[in-house]
C-alpha cells in the first residue's frame, strides 16, 4: 500500500454568513489592504491514508468527510490528494 | 416517571439538570454516562449543556457518535421525550434528530446574559404549563447558538408550528430569532437557552421550572390514557 497525504479544506457554504472572515475582511480594510473583496475563513485537515491507489485514498477521505468532517446543513469541502513524498 | 441525563465526556450542566428536577419536581433522575445505549428505562433523557469532547471540530460532532446517542434515536422512536440544553441542542442537530446547524454567533462573542423568550407554541410536551404568548427569562450561555437553516427547512418549521420558543431581542444571529425548535414527531426539543439555571427566584428567574413540570405532565396524562384504555381492553376481553 502507498501512503497519501490528503488536505481536506472545509468552509462555509456561501449562503452563510462567516463573522470571522466578515471581522479580518474589515480589518484588512481598515489597514489600507486595497482591492481585496471578500474574506472567507475555514479549516483545512491533514489526512495520511493508506491506499493501493489514489483513487481509493480518495474515496476514503470522501467517506470522512461525509460522516465527520464536514457537516452539509452549513458546510462543503474539497479533497485534494498526492503521494507522499519518501 | 423516570429521568435521564446523559453525561458526555466535557458535559457540564448535567448535576444541575439533575437537581433541577429533583428540586421542581423530585421524580426519580440518573446521571448516564455516554457509553450506555440502553434507554428504554426512562420516560425523557436531558442531553445537559457543556463542551462534550471538547467541542473539538464542532461543537457536538463527535457526541453524536456516542451509544448513548444511538439509545436517544430509540428512544425517539418510541416516543420519550427528548430535551437538548445548548450543547445537548447542537448534539441533536449534528445527529439529525433537529434541523438546521449551530453556528458560532454573529458578533463572535460569548453571551451570558437572562434572555428573555417568547413562548411561540404552547401545545408541546415541553410549555404546556406556559400561556399563550408568554414572555419568560431563561439565561443563556453559549458562542455558537447562531441557529441556521435553509430557507425551505425554516418554512417547513414554521408551518409545522415547530418553533417552540424565540428571543425576544436576538442575542447570536439566530434565523428568525429561533431559540428552540421541536423535532418531527414533537416530542424532541432542543434549545441555546438553560431552563436548569431558571427554576428558583434566587436565580433571577424561575421559569424554567414550568418546562420539567410541562414534560413531568404531559407523561403522567400519557400513562394515564395508556393505563385506561389498557383497562378497557380488559374489560372487553
Amino acid at each position: 500500500m502507498t501512503k497519501w497525504r490528503a488536505t481536506v479544506r472545509v468552509w462555509l457554504k456561501p449562503s452563510v454568513f462567516d463573522p470571522q472572515g466578515h471581522a479580518v475582511l474589515q480589518a484588512l480594510t481598515s489597514l489600507g489592504h486595497e482591492g481585496v473583496e471578500q474574506v472567507r475563513i475555514g479549516k483545512s485537515i491533514e489526512l495520511t491514508v493508506a491506499a493501493d491507489n489514489r483513487d481509493e485514498a480518495e474515496a476514503k477521505v470522501r467517506r470522512a468527510c461525509e460522516e465527520l468532517l464536514c457537516n452539509p446543513v452549513m458546510e462543503t469541502y474539497a479533497v485534494l490528494v498526492e503521494e507522499e513524498a519518501q | 416517571m423516570r429521568w435521564a441525563v446523559i453525561v458526555f465526556p466535557g458535559s457540564n450542566c448535567d448535576e444541575d439538570a439533575a437537581l433541577a428536577i429533583d428540586r421542581v419536581l423530585g421524580d426519580a433522575v440518573d446521571l448516564v454516562w455516554h457509553d450506555q445505549r440502553d434507554l428504554s428505562a426512562y420516560d425523557a433523557i436531558i442531553l445537559p449543556g457543556g463542551f462534550s469532547y471538547g467541542d473539538y471540530l464542532r461543537s457536538g460532532a463527535i457526541a453524536r457518535f456516542a451509544p448513548a446517542v444511538a439509545g436517544v434515536r430509540e428512544a425517539v422512536q418510541r416516543g420519550a421525550l427528548v430535551l437538548g440544553i445548548c450543547n445537548g441542542f447542537q448534539v441533536l442537530t449534528e445527529a439529525g434528530l433537529l434541523p438546521g446547524a449551530l453556528l458560532v454567533n454573529d458578533h463572535l462573542q460569548f453571551c451570558c446574559e437572562l434572555a428573555e423568550l417568547q413562548v411561540e407554541n404552547t401545545k408541546t410536551p415541553f410549555t404546556l404549563d406556559y400561556a399563550a404568548g408568554e414572555r419568560i427569562r431563561i439565561p443563556i450561555a453559549h458562542r455558537d447558538g447562531r441557529y441556521h437553516a435553509d430557507a425551505a427547512t425554516l418554512t417547513r418549521l414554521r408551518r409545522e408550528q415547530r418553533i417552540a420558543f424565540r428571543y425576544v431581542q436576538n442575542p447570536n444571529g439566530s434565523a428568525q430569532d429561533i431559540a428552540g425548535v421541536l423535532g418531527a414527531n414533537g416530542r424532541v426539543l432542543g434549545l441555546m437557552p438553560h431552563p436548569e439555571r431558571a427554576v428558583a427566584e434566587w436565580m433571577r428567574s424561575a421559569d424554567g421550572a414550568r418546562m420539567f413540570t410541562s414534560m413531568h405532565r404531559f407523561v403522567e396524562q400519557q400513562g394515564a390514557s395508556l393505563a385506561a384504555s389498557a383497562e378497557g381492553v380488559g374489560r372487553l376481553g
